[in-house]
């Protein structure tokens, strides 16, 4: 890339339910943001905010909440409806534009308002044909999870593995909204929810105001000591019908290759520090793990189990708790991208990594049994 | 839940009026006449069910309409135990994907026929690869659920 991009400042809100109203709520994490990196809503060049508004948000339109909240009336902004890491790239795009010199990306969702999660996930179903058999997100993981476990010989125990790890990290993140100290025993007696899927294995609903700025690279020097460089991306989408997709051979692969030949990453493994993965089920991790390339194909159990993926491991993997802990659905994308700039800088707090990040991946997914995904790639 | 600030409980209901379409027309008149239609891709001479105008890998309309099995093969499985908003009947359910005869995607659907309430027992019974047949609907509308589940073969 020609022109760089850096990420300036970060914020975002605890997932647990607050007594703010959204209204509130959102504008102190996009203030946040602007003050962190002293910027004006004046000097502010442009916004694009991420959000679901009527499913995720019971509020129908985006006009009357966001504008305002983010600092975006009056302005050239646009908002994207889904996945909050697509919303970054346009970002990004806005920059590498010529037009702004900064950006604020801002994804907006406060889950405790909303209905069960999939209440809303039924919703993306087809009217005629997949939604009236129940398909949910909930239904689509399982039926993956099983596949999986028999292609692959993973066990349960290893699945239920992502969850111990990630719900113990989140004690550490102040913002984690679900946290403990569970055994894996625990995570598999945590009440079924769609075999082989448990209670503890699923993301729950969180609250996320999840803002970042964005500048080039002449005016990230005037806003801060420590840029964290945009270094690439990429998305792939698969097919809308469960029946017409591999769920075993998804698009993460895909998403992954375009971001790292972006990026210039040949070997994901050794020049990746940290990783942040969407993973609304725990099973997932371990198949996002092996279409990332951290490990080989079916070896995702194996790969947790070896301890690289721990928090002090040769590449931690949601050291922040990740979605298990902290699912504000839209924002959660986003969300990864903030964890993985706090530990680029150093300002992870009682979660920072022990060694240096330099290089870190953030990855979001929406849609049945991860139909879309999103991979960035940023660094030091 | 009582809470230490004023909540408003509100609820969004609105009426659409969305078309099936040609293609999807058919289909489901045919769910009324016991038939289960797919399409065929002339490019990849892939049956693609349910019926579609298009094969959306090729990017090429569909050619021929084809009849697809009443029984096909399990594909994988889910034996769903959780409630939600909208669930397609009481749980315990099983949702299902299932290769139909004759076809070259899975096709989304319930299996039943069998006493499901004892988990350890279904699992016994349920096993990928087997084979199942759909079990239709005395009455019938032209609806998905016109097929009431697929069981056992
Ligand atoms: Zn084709």
């Amino acid at each position: 890339m020609s022109k760089r991009v850096a990420i300036v400042s970060v914020a975002q809100n605890a997932g647990a339910e607050s007594a703010d109203n959204f209204y509130d709520q959102a504008y102190r994490v996009a203030r946040e943001a602007l003050d962190k990196a002293g910027l004006t809503r004046e000097e502010l060049g442009t916004v694009v905010t991420a959000s679901s508004d009527i499913f995720h948000g019971g509020i129908s339109c985006a006009n009357s909440y966001y504008w305002e909240t983010t600092g975006a009336f009056l302005k050239n902004a646009s908002r994207q409806d889904g996945e909050s890491l697509f919303a970054f790239f346009y970002g990004v795009m806005r920059i590498l534009s010529g037009q702004y010199d900064t950006a604020l990306v801002m994804a907006l969702c406060k889950g405790s308002e909303n209905p069960p999660n999939d209440a809303c996930t039924l919703m993306f179903a087809d009217p005629f044909y997949q939604r009236p058999v129940g398909l949910t997100e909930t239904t689509a993981a399982a039926l993956q999870m099983r596949l999986y476990m028999e292609k692959y010989g993973v066990t349960r125990e290893q699945c239920a593995k992502v969850a111990v790890k990630n719900l113990d990290n989140a004690r550490r993140n102040p913002y984690a909204h679900r946290k403990g100290d569970y055994t894996v025993e625990a995570v598999l007696n945590s009440g079924m929810l769609a075999d082989p899927l448990t209670e503890l294995e699923a993301a729950p609903k969180s609250e996320g105001m999840v803002a970042l700025v964005l500048a080039t690279e002449e005016k990230a020097k005037k806003l801060t000591d420590k840029p964290v460089w945009f270094k690439g991306y990429g998305s792939s989408l698969d097919a809308f019908f469960l029946g017409d997709r591999d769920l075993l051979n998804g698009q993460l692969g895909n998403a992954a290759a375009r971001a790292y030949k972006m990026a210039g990453i040949g070997d994901p493994g050794k020049q990746i520090d940290l990783a942040e993965v969407t993973e609304p089920y725990a099973f997932q991790e371990l198949m996002w793990y092996e279409d990332l390339g951290f490990c080989g194909r079916g070896e995702g159990g194996k790969f947790l189990d070896s301890g690289a993926t721990a928090a002090n491991g040769s590449l931690p993997v949601n050291v922040s708790g990740g979605v298990l802990a902290n699912n504000p659905y839209v924002s959660r994308g986003l969300q990864r991208i903030v964890e993985a700039t706090l530990q680029i800088r150093g300002e992870a707090g009682q979660r920072q990594v022990d060694k240096q990040v330099k290089t870190a991946l953030a990855h979001g997914t929406h849609g049945f049994a991860g139909q879309c995904h999103a991979v960035a790639i940023i660094g030091s | 839940m009582a809470k230490e600030y004023k909540t408003l409980m509100t609820e969004i209901r609105l009426p659409y009026e969305i078309s099936y379409g040609a293609t999807w027309t058919r289909f489901f008149e045919g769910m009324a006449e016991k038939k289960i239609y797919g399409t065929k891709c002339g490019r990849c001479n892939r049956v693609l069910v349910p019926a579609r105008s298009f094969c959306p890998r090729c990017f090429v309309d569909t050619t021929d309409w084809v009849e697809a099995g009443q029984q096909g093969t399990l594909t994988a499985w889910s034996y769903v135990s959780y409630r939600y908003f909208g669930m397609p009947t009481e749980p315990p359910f099983i949702s299902a994907l299932l290769r139909l005869d004759g076809t070259d995607v899975d096709f989304l659907h319930m299996m039943g026929g069998f006493d499901m309430s004892d988990f350890e027992q279904t699992r016994k019974i349920v096993k990928n690869g087997m084979k199942l047949r759909a079990v239709w609907k005395d009455e019938r509308q032209g609806h998905i659920l016109d097929i009431k589940y697929f069981e056992p073969a």
